[in-house]
Protein backbone atom coordinates (compact mmCIF):
# COMPACT_ATOMS: atom_id res chain seq x y z
CA UNK A 1 0.00 0.00 0.00
CA UNK A 2 1.25 3.67 -1.44
CA UNK A 3 1.44 6.14 1.59
CA UNK A 4 -0.46 9.11 1.28
CA UNK A 5 0.58 12.63 2.31
CA UNK A 6 -2.40 12.14 5.12
CA UNK A 7 -1.52 9.34 6.02
CA UNK A 8 2.29 10.37 7.21
CA UNK A 9 0.90 12.91 8.82
CA UNK A 10 -1.37 11.20 10.81
CA UNK A 11 1.18 8.56 11.28
CA UNK A 12 3.50 11.22 12.43
CA UNK A 13 1.21 12.63 14.74
CA UNK A 14 0.97 9.41 16.65
CA UNK A 15 4.49 8.00 16.70
CA UNK A 16 4.69 8.93 19.88
CA UNK A 17 2.16 7.70 21.24
CA UNK A 18 -1.64 8.25 21.44
CA UNK A 19 -3.48 10.84 24.17
CA UNK A 20 -4.39 8.93 27.17
CA UNK A 21 -8.01 10.15 26.84
CA UNK A 22 -11.66 8.40 26.64
CA UNK A 23 -11.52 9.56 22.81
CA UNK A 24 -7.76 9.33 21.39
CA UNK A 25 -8.67 9.14 17.99
CA UNK A 26 -11.41 12.32 18.23
CA UNK A 27 -8.53 14.04 19.55
CA UNK A 28 -6.11 13.35 16.89
CA UNK A 29 -8.66 14.03 14.44
CA UNK A 30 -8.83 17.61 15.99
CA UNK A 31 -5.19 18.22 16.09
CA UNK A 32 -4.95 17.35 12.18
CA UNK A 33 -8.18 18.81 10.68
CA UNK A 34 -9.71 15.64 10.10
CA UNK A 35 -12.61 13.70 11.46
CA UNK A 36 -12.48 11.38 14.05
CA UNK A 37 -14.05 9.01 11.16
CA UNK A 38 -11.41 10.01 9.09
CA UNK A 39 -8.61 9.22 11.56
CA UNK A 40 -10.22 5.72 12.61
CA UNK A 41 -11.22 4.24 8.69
CA UNK A 42 -7.50 4.97 8.06
CA UNK A 43 -5.53 3.41 11.15
CA UNK A 44 -7.80 0.56 10.76
CA UNK A 45 -6.76 0.37 6.76
CA UNK A 46 -3.09 0.55 8.42
CA UNK A 47 -3.47 -1.79 10.58
CA UNK A 48 -5.02 -4.48 8.25
CA UNK A 49 -2.60 -3.71 5.49
CA UNK A 50 0.06 -4.92 8.25
CA UNK A 51 1.89 -1.37 8.47
CA UNK A 52 0.66 -1.04 11.85
CA UNK A 53 1.42 -4.30 13.94
CA UNK A 54 -1.55 -3.48 17.06
CA UNK A 55 -2.13 -0.04 19.09
CA UNK A 56 -0.36 -1.11 22.33
CA UNK A 57 1.87 -0.18 24.55
CA UNK A 58 6.01 -0.82 25.18
CA UNK A 59 7.13 -1.72 28.33
CA UNK A 60 10.59 -0.88 30.58
CA UNK A 61 11.47 -4.37 31.47
CA UNK A 62 13.29 -3.02 34.29
CA UNK A 63 10.97 -0.50 35.60
CA UNK A 64 8.85 -4.07 36.54
CA UNK A 65 12.62 -5.22 38.10
CA UNK A 66 12.88 -7.78 35.16
CA UNK A 67 16.50 -6.53 35.49
CA UNK A 68 18.30 -9.16 33.99
CA UNK A 69 18.25 -9.22 30.03
CA UNK A 70 20.00 -12.03 28.22
CA UNK A 71 19.77 -11.96 24.92
CA UNK A 72 20.27 -15.68 23.94
CA UNK A 73 22.20 -16.13 20.35
CA UNK A 74 22.21 -19.55 18.80
CA UNK A 75 24.62 -20.79 15.80
CA UNK A 76 22.04 -23.19 14.44
CA UNK A 77 22.19 -24.69 11.30
CA UNK A 78 20.09 -23.08 8.62
CA UNK A 79 17.90 -26.04 7.47
CA UNK A 80 16.67 -25.80 11.23
CA UNK A 81 16.21 -22.43 12.01
CA UNK A 82 12.69 -22.52 11.72
CA UNK A 83 12.22 -25.83 13.50
CA UNK A 84 14.32 -24.44 16.33
CA UNK A 85 13.33 -20.80 16.33
CA UNK A 86 9.58 -22.08 16.67
CA UNK A 87 10.25 -24.08 19.89
CA UNK A 88 12.35 -20.87 21.54
CA UNK A 89 9.10 -18.82 20.66
CA UNK A 90 7.09 -20.82 22.19
CA UNK A 91 8.43 -20.67 25.31
CA UNK A 92 6.75 -18.31 28.03
CA UNK A 93 9.80 -16.55 29.03
CA UNK A 94 10.93 -15.59 25.76
CA UNK A 95 9.76 -12.65 24.58
CA UNK A 96 11.41 -12.11 21.35
CA UNK A 97 12.81 -14.40 18.85
CA UNK A 98 14.42 -13.70 15.53
CA UNK A 99 16.59 -15.13 12.53
CA UNK A 100 19.54 -12.44 11.84
CA UNK A 101 22.54 -13.08 9.70
CA UNK A 102 25.71 -14.09 10.92
CA UNK A 103 28.76 -11.49 10.55
CA UNK A 104 31.29 -13.90 10.15
CA UNK A 105 34.62 -14.22 11.34
CA UNK A 106 33.21 -11.60 14.34
CA UNK A 107 29.70 -13.31 14.59
CA UNK A 108 28.50 -16.38 13.48
CA UNK A 109 25.22 -16.68 15.49
CA UNK A 110 22.23 -16.31 13.36
CA UNK A 111 19.47 -17.23 15.74
CA UNK A 112 18.45 -14.61 18.35
CA UNK A 113 16.24 -14.76 21.14
CA UNK A 114 15.37 -12.09 24.33
CA UNK A 115 14.71 -13.87 28.02
CA UNK A 116 14.05 -11.45 30.70
CA UNK A 117 14.15 -12.21 34.74
CA UNK A 118 14.35 -11.09 37.87
CA UNK A 119 17.95 -11.79 38.27
CA UNK A 120 20.50 -13.17 36.15
CA UNK A 121 20.39 -16.59 38.09
CA UNK A 122 16.87 -17.38 37.49
CA UNK A 123 17.72 -16.43 33.99
CA UNK A 124 20.91 -18.78 33.49
CA UNK A 125 18.64 -21.73 34.80
CA UNK A 126 15.62 -21.23 32.52
CA UNK A 127 18.10 -21.22 29.73
CA UNK A 128 19.45 -24.64 31.02
CA UNK A 129 16.01 -26.10 31.28
CA UNK A 130 15.33 -24.61 27.62
CA UNK A 131 18.28 -26.67 26.35
CA UNK A 132 17.63 -29.81 28.06
CA UNK A 133 14.22 -29.83 27.46
CA UNK A 134 14.10 -29.13 23.65
CA UNK A 135 17.25 -31.17 23.37
CA UNK A 136 19.94 -28.30 21.96
CA UNK A 137 22.91 -29.46 23.85
CA UNK A 138 25.07 -29.83 20.73
CA UNK A 139 23.93 -26.15 19.44
CA UNK A 140 26.63 -23.14 20.25
CA UNK A 141 25.18 -20.30 21.83
CA UNK A 142 25.96 -17.40 23.81
CA UNK A 143 24.38 -15.51 26.33
CA UNK A 144 25.12 -11.57 26.60
CA UNK A 145 23.52 -9.75 29.46
CA UNK A 146 22.74 -6.36 29.48
CA UNK A 147 24.56 -3.89 31.24
CA UNK A 148 23.55 -0.36 31.27
CA UNK A 149 20.36 0.75 29.40
CA UNK A 150 21.26 3.72 27.48
CA UNK A 151 17.94 4.42 25.47
CA UNK A 152 14.64 2.95 25.14
CA UNK A 153 11.61 4.41 23.54
CA UNK A 154 9.75 3.35 20.41
CA UNK A 155 11.63 3.70 17.11
CA UNK A 156 10.13 6.89 14.83
CA UNK A 157 9.67 6.65 11.42
CA UNK A 158 8.94 9.99 10.18
CA UNK A 159 10.05 12.92 10.93
CA UNK A 160 12.00 12.16 14.25
CA UNK A 161 12.46 14.54 16.98
CA UNK A 162 15.77 15.35 18.28
CA UNK A 163 15.09 14.56 21.76
CA UNK A 164 17.65 12.20 23.41
CA UNK A 165 16.78 9.77 26.28
CA UNK A 166 19.66 8.49 29.12
CA UNK A 167 17.93 6.26 30.56
CA UNK A 168 19.66 5.08 34.30
CA UNK A 169 18.48 1.90 35.83
CA UNK A 170 19.47 -0.84 37.39
CA UNK A 171 22.22 -2.93 36.31
CA UNK A 172 21.11 -6.21 34.89
CA UNK B 1 2.09 -1.74 40.43
CA UNK B 2 -0.69 -3.71 41.54
CA UNK B 3 -2.25 -7.13 39.81
CA UNK B 4 -4.78 -4.69 38.36
CA UNK B 5 -2.01 -2.53 36.83
CA UNK B 6 -0.05 -6.11 35.40
CA UNK B 7 -2.92 -7.78 33.79
CA UNK B 8 -3.93 -4.07 32.52
CA UNK B 9 -0.49 -3.71 30.85
CA UNK B 10 -0.86 -7.80 29.88
CA UNK B 11 -3.80 -6.71 27.64
CA UNK B 12 -2.65 -3.07 26.52
CA UNK B 13 0.40 -5.38 25.50
CA UNK B 14 -1.63 -7.35 22.96
CA UNK B 15 -3.11 -4.41 21.40
CA UNK B 16 -6.58 -2.54 21.54
CA UNK B 17 -9.23 -2.30 18.96
CA UNK B 18 -8.72 1.16 16.80
CA UNK B 19 -12.49 2.59 17.48
CA UNK B 20 -13.92 5.90 18.78
CA UNK B 21 -13.49 4.17 22.75
CA UNK B 22 -11.25 1.75 22.66
CA UNK B 23 -10.60 2.11 25.90
CA UNK B 24 -14.21 1.38 27.10
CA UNK B 25 -14.27 -3.09 26.81
CA UNK B 26 -10.75 -3.25 28.57
CA UNK B 27 -12.30 -1.26 31.67
CA UNK B 28 -14.96 -3.60 31.87
CA UNK B 29 -13.55 -6.47 31.66
CA UNK B 30 -11.17 -5.33 34.66
CA UNK B 31 -14.02 -3.90 36.86
CA UNK B 32 -12.74 -0.62 36.23
CA UNK B 33 -14.83 2.79 35.27
CA UNK B 34 -12.79 4.10 31.81
CA UNK B 35 -11.53 7.11 34.21
CA UNK B 36 -9.99 4.92 36.59
CA UNK B 37 -8.09 3.18 33.73
CA UNK B 38 -7.04 6.29 32.08
CA UNK B 39 -4.94 7.54 35.15
CA UNK B 40 -3.84 3.70 35.90
CA UNK B 41 -2.54 3.97 32.08
CA UNK B 42 -0.85 7.44 32.55
CA UNK B 43 0.29 6.43 35.95
CA UNK B 44 2.33 3.65 34.43
CA UNK B 45 3.29 5.87 31.43
CA UNK B 46 4.41 8.89 34.53
CA UNK B 47 6.64 5.87 36.34
CA UNK B 48 8.16 5.15 32.44
CA UNK B 49 6.75 1.56 33.08
CA UNK B 50 5.77 2.01 29.80
CA UNK B 51 7.12 4.06 27.44
CA UNK B 52 3.59 4.93 25.48
CA UNK B 53 0.36 4.00 24.50
CA UNK B 54 0.19 3.94 20.54
CA UNK B 55 0.88 2.18 17.48
CA UNK B 56 3.72 -0.76 16.62
CA UNK B 57 4.80 -0.16 13.26
CA UNK B 58 6.09 -2.88 10.86
CA UNK B 59 9.33 -0.93 10.15
CA UNK B 60 9.77 -3.08 6.97
CA UNK B 61 5.96 -2.17 5.39
CA UNK B 62 6.04 1.35 6.06
CA UNK B 63 9.40 1.11 4.08
CA UNK B 64 11.59 1.77 6.24
CA UNK B 65 14.00 -0.23 7.71
CA UNK B 66 15.08 -1.58 11.71
CA UNK B 67 18.20 -3.25 12.12
CA UNK B 68 20.04 -4.81 14.98
CA UNK B 69 23.90 -3.29 15.30
CA UNK B 70 26.70 -3.72 17.12
CA UNK B 71 30.10 -2.59 17.32
CA UNK B 72 33.14 -3.20 19.76
CA UNK B 73 33.90 0.11 21.72
CA UNK B 74 36.74 0.18 23.80
CA UNK B 75 36.30 -0.09 27.79
CA UNK B 76 38.18 3.93 27.67
CA UNK B 77 35.86 5.15 24.70
CA UNK B 78 32.71 3.29 25.74
CA UNK B 79 30.87 6.50 26.88
CA UNK B 80 31.84 8.86 24.62
CA UNK B 81 30.72 6.27 21.77
CA UNK B 82 27.45 5.61 23.89
CA UNK B 83 27.09 9.51 23.46
CA UNK B 84 27.71 10.02 19.41
CA UNK B 85 25.41 6.75 18.92
CA UNK B 86 22.35 7.86 20.77
CA UNK B 87 22.20 11.57 19.44
CA UNK B 88 21.77 10.21 16.24
CA UNK B 89 17.37 10.54 16.30
CA UNK B 90 17.21 7.21 14.08
CA UNK B 91 18.67 5.25 17.12
CA UNK B 92 15.88 3.63 19.18
CA UNK B 93 17.92 1.64 21.83
CA UNK B 94 20.93 1.18 23.42
CA UNK B 95 22.30 -1.71 25.38
CA UNK B 96 25.77 -2.50 27.01
CA UNK B 97 26.28 -5.90 26.41
CA UNK B 98 28.94 -8.49 28.07
CA UNK B 99 30.24 -9.67 24.28
CA UNK B 100 33.50 -8.75 22.23
CA UNK B 101 31.06 -6.62 20.65
CA UNK B 102 29.59 -4.64 23.50
CA UNK B 103 27.36 -2.21 22.32
CA UNK B 104 24.21 -2.83 20.87
CA UNK B 105 21.78 -0.80 19.35
CA UNK B 106 18.56 -0.63 16.98
CA UNK B 107 18.85 1.95 13.90
CA UNK B 108 15.38 2.66 12.67
CA UNK B 109 14.86 4.73 9.50
CA UNK B 110 12.23 5.75 7.23
CA UNK B 111 14.00 4.45 4.15
CA UNK B 112 16.54 1.89 3.88
CA UNK B 113 19.28 3.50 2.25
CA UNK B 114 18.94 6.35 5.68
CA UNK B 115 20.22 3.31 7.69
CA UNK B 116 23.22 2.65 5.44
CA UNK B 117 23.94 6.03 5.69
CA UNK B 118 23.68 6.12 10.14
CA UNK B 119 25.27 3.11 10.05
CA UNK B 120 28.20 4.51 8.02
CA UNK B 121 28.25 7.93 9.72
CA UNK B 122 28.58 6.21 13.30
CA UNK B 123 31.66 4.33 11.69
CA UNK B 124 33.39 7.38 10.66
CA UNK B 125 32.48 9.35 14.04
CA UNK B 126 33.14 6.20 16.20
CA UNK B 127 36.25 4.32 14.48
CA UNK B 128 34.68 1.28 15.19
CA UNK B 129 33.51 -1.00 12.25
CA UNK B 130 29.45 -1.38 12.89
CA UNK B 131 27.74 -5.01 12.07
CA UNK B 132 24.93 -4.31 11.25
CA UNK B 133 22.01 -7.61 11.08
CA UNK B 134 18.33 -7.23 10.11
CA UNK B 135 16.01 -9.46 11.03
CA UNK B 136 15.19 -11.79 8.74
CA UNK B 137 12.53 -13.61 10.12
CA UNK B 138 10.75 -12.83 13.35
CA UNK B 139 9.01 -15.47 15.80
CA UNK B 140 7.26 -13.09 18.21
CA UNK B 141 5.46 -13.67 21.91
CA UNK B 142 4.72 -10.96 24.61
CA UNK B 143 5.78 -10.60 27.52
CA UNK B 144 3.12 -11.64 29.73
CA UNK B 145 3.50 -10.58 33.26
CA UNK B 146 2.88 -12.39 36.15
CA UNK B 147 -0.68 -10.94 37.88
Amino acid sequence: MVLTDSDRELIAAIQGGLPVVAKPYAAIAAQLDLSEDEVIARLQLLQSAGLIKRMGVVVRHRALGYCANAMVVWDVEDAEVERIGGLLAGESCVTLCYQRPRRLPMWRYNLFCMIHGRERSSVLRRIEQIIAFHGLEDIARSVLFSGRDFKQRGARYIEPDNKVEMVKSCHG
Amino acid sequence: MDSVDAKLVNILQTGLPVCARPFDEVAASLDLSVEELLSRLQRLLDDKVLTRFGPMFNAEKLGGALSLCALQAPADRYDEIAELVNAFTEVAHNYERDHLLNMWFVVATEQPQQAAAVIREIEQMSGCQVYDMPKQEEYFIGLQLTV
